[in-house]
C-alpha cells in the first residue's frame, strides 16, 4: 500500500487529490479509500493507474468523487455506485455499473455483457459497443451506447432509458416492463412482448433532453431513432399467451 | 323351481394411478388450460427424517444429565472470510421469505420471534423493509436474480448476504408473485406497475457459472468491506457438485434446501417433480465439504421439512451446522390454523391444506397484502409463538443430544443414527437398524 506517498500527483494538467497505482496497490486498498471519503469531499478527483482488467474497481462508492481510470477494467467496475463519476479510459468487463443507484459512468472503449444490469439510477455512457444483455432488468438507469449492443438486451427491463446509436442484437426487450428504448440502427429481432411504438415529437424531445444532459445533443439526429416498448400483453398470465413464454 | 341367482358384484375400485386428486387435477387442467400454481413445498410421501432413529447412550456411551449438564447450542456462521461472523444462540434460523409474499405484520413477527431466541431472519425477493430490519437483530439479506429492491445501503445494513442460486421447491426456477399481491407498496419496492403478475428470472443477470460467481462474491465483499458473511443458497439437486462449486466460489456459508422446502408460488408440477428430498441431499453435501477439507470451516445450513427437534438433531448429526425453517415458522405464526376453518372452507379448502398463498386471500393474514386480512395477525403475539416454538425445537434437540452423550449439539454424528428403511439408509449413509449395512456405498 502506497497511497499516501502517491497523493498530490499532477498529470495531464489536472490536479488529482490522489493517484492509486493498481500495479502496487490492491483493489481492496483502493475501495477502502473510496469508501472512507468523508461527506462533502466533492472536490476530490482520484486517478487509478494500471487496472489491468482487475475486478470490482470502484465498487460500492457512495461519494461525490470523480474517479478516472486509465486502462481496462474487469467485472463489476462501479458496481452499486452512488453519486460518483467514474471515467474509464479503456474498456470494461461484465456487469459495468451493475445495480448502480446514481452518478455517472463513462467508458471510452467498449463494454462487455450485462452493462448496467438491474441499475436503479444514474447514467452510463459507452463510446464504443456493448455486448449482450445490455440493460438487463434495468430499474431506472439511463444508458447511452454510441455503438451497437448485443443480443438479449433490455431483457425484463423495468424502468429507465436505453438509447443505442448503432444496431441491436436478437431478442431485444424480451419480457419488457416499462423501460423506454430508442434505437437508431437495425434491430435483429424483438423479444416477447416488445414492440415498436410511434416516435412522436414528445418522444424525440425526451430523447434529445437525455442526450443534452450529457452534452450529446446534436451528435446524432433524434429523428433517426425508433422507439420500442412493452406491448403489456404478458403483464398477466393467460393461457392464450402460453406460446410466448 | 327356477331361482334367480344373484351374482355378486365387485366393489367399486379407485385406481391407484388415477387417484381422486389426480382426476381432479386433470379436470381442472381441462377446464382452465393452465398449470396449477400453489405455495409451499412437496406434499408427496418421501424418505425423510422420520425414517431415522437415534441410538441413545448405553453400555458404551455415557449420557448427560438432562436437567443439569450443559449441552451447547450456539453456532458461528461465516468464519471463513468475513470480518464479522454471525453468532447465533441456537442452530435454527428463519429462511428467506419476502415482503410481498408475506404481509408486513408477518415479517415483523418473524423478526420479533427470532430475536427473542437469538437467531436470524432472512429477507426474500423484494428487498428489505424497515419493519424487518427494525425487529430482526440479525438479518440476512438475500441477493436474488431479480434484484428487486436491492441497494447498497441495505446491503451494508444487513448482517450477512445470501446469494440465492436456487431453492428446494423449484431448483432451476424463478419466482412469481401474482398481481393480487403486487400492492402499491410492493410495486414501488420492486419498480413494477401495481397489480401486474410479477416474474422473477431464474438466472442472475450478470453472472453465469461458478467462475463468475467467485467474482460476484468478490464484488459483494468489496462493497461491504469484507465484513459480512456471504451465504450461497442452492436447491437440492446435485448437492455434491453444487456444494463443491459454492466452496470454490468463495462462500462462507452454504444453504442447502431440499424439495420439502416451501415457496411463495410456483407450478405444482415443479414442486413435486424437480429436486431431491432433504434427507438425500445432506450426506453428499457434507462429503463434498469433507473432501475439500472445509467441513465446519464453510458452514452448512440445511432446510426443507424441518418440523421438530428430532429433525434438527438428525440434520446436525448428518453434518449440518444449522437448519433453517420456513413453513414451520409460518405455522407457528398461525398459518393454516383451525381457528380460521370456516374461512378456509369459503376458499374451497381446509385448515392444514391451504396452499393458494399466491392468491393473497390468506385467512390468517400471513401470505397476503390485503390490509384487512393482514390486520388479523398480531405481530407481537405471533412473534411470541414463534419464539416459543423455536425454544421447543432447541430443547428437543438438546434432549436428544444429551441422550447420545453430547455436550454440544454439533457433537452429534452419523454414528448416532440408524435407518428404518433401506431407502433412508442409502440416502443418509447410515446403517439399517439392527444391521451394519449401509446400502449404496459412500462414493459420488
Amino acid at each position: 500500500m502506497n497511497i499516501q506517498s502517491q497523493t498530490q500527483t499532477k498529470t495531464k494538467d489536472k490536479a488529482f487529490a490522489r493517484t492509486i497505482d493498481l500495479a502496487t496497490s490492491s483493489v481492496r486498498e483502493l475501495n477502502q479509500l473510496l469508501h472512507s471519503l468523508p461527506p462533502g469531499s466533492n472536490a476530490t478527483a482520484l486517478r487509478v493507474l494500471n487496472p489491468r482488467g482487475v475486478h470490482a474497481v470502484a465498487a460500492g462508492v457512495d461519494a461525490d468523487v470523480t474517479i478516472e481510470i486509465e486502462g481496462d477494467v474487469g467485472y463489476y467496475c462501479g458496481g452499486m455506485n452512488k453519486r460518483a463519476t467514474i471515467l474509464i479510459d479503456g474498456s470494461a468487463g461484465i456487469g459495468l455499473g451493475e445495480n448502480m443507484m446514481s452518478g455517472l459512468i463513462h467508458v471510452r472503449g467498449n463494454a462487455s455483457d450485462s452493462l448496467g444490469a438491474t441499475a436503479h439510477g444514474g447514467t452510463i455512457i459507452v463510446d464504443g459497443n456493448a455486448s449482450g444483455r445490455c440493460g438487463i432488468s434495468m430499474k431506472g438507469v439511463d444508458i447511452i451506447v454510441k455503438g451497437s449492443i448485443g443480443p438479449m438486451s433490455a431483457f425484463m427491463a423495468q424502468a429507465g432509458t436505453l438509447a443505442v446509436f448503432g444496431d441491436v442484437g436478437e431478442a431485444f426487450g424480451d419480457s419488457l416492463y416499462e423501460a423506454r428504448l430508442f434505437v437508431r440502427g437495425k434491430v435483429a429481432s424483438l423479444g416477447a412482448d416488445c414492440v415498436e411504438k410511434p416516435m412522436a415529437e414528445k418522444h424525440r424531445a425526451e430523447l434529445y433532453a437525455k442526450l443534452e444532459e450529457h452534452g450529446l445533443a446534436g451528435s446524432v439526429d433524434v429523428g433517426e431513432f425508433k422507439r420500442y416498448g412493452s406491448a403489456r400483453t404478458l403483464y398477466h398470465f393467460h393461457v392464450d399467451n402460453a406460446g410466448a413464454y | 323351481m327356477n331361482e334367480q341367482v344373484k351374482i355378486p358384484r365387485t366393489a367399486p375400485r379407485q385406481s391407484a394411478t388415477f387417484d381422486p386428486y389426480t382426476l381432479s387435477e386433470i379436470r381442472r387442467a381441462a377446464a382452465t388450460g393452465i398449470y396449477d400454481i400453489r405455495g409451499g413445498g412437496s406434499k408427496r410421501h418421501m424418505p425423510h427424517f422420520d425414517d431415522l432413529l437415534f441410538l441413545g447412550a448405553s453400555m458404551s456411551r455415557y449420557p448427560l444429565e438432562g436437567y443439569r449438564e450443559k449441552c451447547g447450542t450456539s453456532v458461528t456462521l461465516g468464519t471463513r472470510f468475513a470480518k464479522k461472523p454471525i453468532e447465533l444462540k441456537i442452530p435454527i434460523t428463519i429462511a428467506g421469505m419476502s415482503f410481498g409474499s408475506l404481509s408486513a405484520q408477518a415479517k415483523e413477527a418473524l423478526g420479533r420471534g427470532a430475536t427473542i431466541v437469538g437467531t436470524s431472519t432472512t429477507t426474500g425477493d423484494g428487498g428489505m423493509t424497515q419493519e424487518e430490519r427494525g425487529h430482526s437483530e440479525i438479518l440476512v439479506y438475500q441477493y436474488l436474480p431479480s434484484r428487486y429492491g436491492m441497494n447498497p445501503d441495505d446491503l451494508r445494513r444487513a448482517d450477512a448476504i445470501e446469494v440465492v442460486v436456487g431453492q428446494g421447491a423449484k431448483p432451476g426456477g424463478g419466482g412469481m408473485l401474482l398481481g393480487q399481491k403486487i400492492s402499491k407498496r410492493v410495486a414501488e419496492m420492486r419498480t413494477l406497475p401495481e397489480g401486474i403478475d410479477q416474474r422473477s428470472s431464474c438466472r442472475h443477470p450478470d453472472w453465469t457459472g461458478p467462475d463468475d460467481l467467485e467474482i460476484k462474491i468478490e464484488e459483494l465483499r468489496e462493497i461491504t468491506d469484507w465484513e459480512k458473511p456471504i451465504y450461497v443458497k442452492v436447491g437440492a439437486s446435485r448437492p455434491y457438485y453444487d456444494i463443491a462449486l459454492a466452496v470454490k466460489a468463495g462462500a462462507d456459508v452454504i444453504v442447502l434446501d431440499g424439495m420439502q422446502g416451501g415457496t411463495a408460488a410456483t407450478q405444482e408440477v415443479f414442486i413435486e417433480h424437480v429436486g431431491i428430498p432433504t434427507l438425500a441431499a445432506i450426506r453428499p453435501a457434507v462429503k463434498a465439504l469433507q473432501d475439500l477439507g472445509m467441513h465446519r470451516k464453510v458452514q452448512l445450513i440445511v432446510s426443507g421439512g424441518i418440523r421438530n427437534g428430532a429433525d434438527v438433531a438428525k440434520a446436525l448429526a448428518l453434518g449440518a451446522d444449522a437448519v433453517s425453517i420456513g413453513t414451520a415458522a409460518l405455522v407457528a405464526l398461525g398459518d393454516n390454523d383451525p381457528h380460521w376453518q370456516s374461512d378456509y372452507e369459503v376458499l374451497g379448502t381446509t385448515a392444514g391444506a391451504y396452499d393458494d398463498w399466491h392468491e393473497g386471500r390468506d385467512p390468517a393474514g400471513i401470505t397476503t397484502q390485503d390490509p384487512d386480512l393482514a390486520k388479523r395477525l398480531d405481530p407481537i403475539g405471533a412473534g411470541r409463538r414463534l419464539a416459543n416454538y423455536l425454544s421447543v425445537l432447541t430443547l428437543e434437540t438438546q434432549t436428544i443430544a444429551r441422550a447420545a452423550g453430547k455436550s454440544h449439539v454439533h457433537n452429534l454424528e452419523p454414528e448416532d443414527l440408524v435407518a428404518l428403511t433401506v431407502e433412508a439408509a442409502a440416502m443418509a449413509g447410515v446403517p439399517l437398524a439392527g444391521t451394519n449395512w449401509i446400502p449404496g456405498g459412500n462414493s459420488y
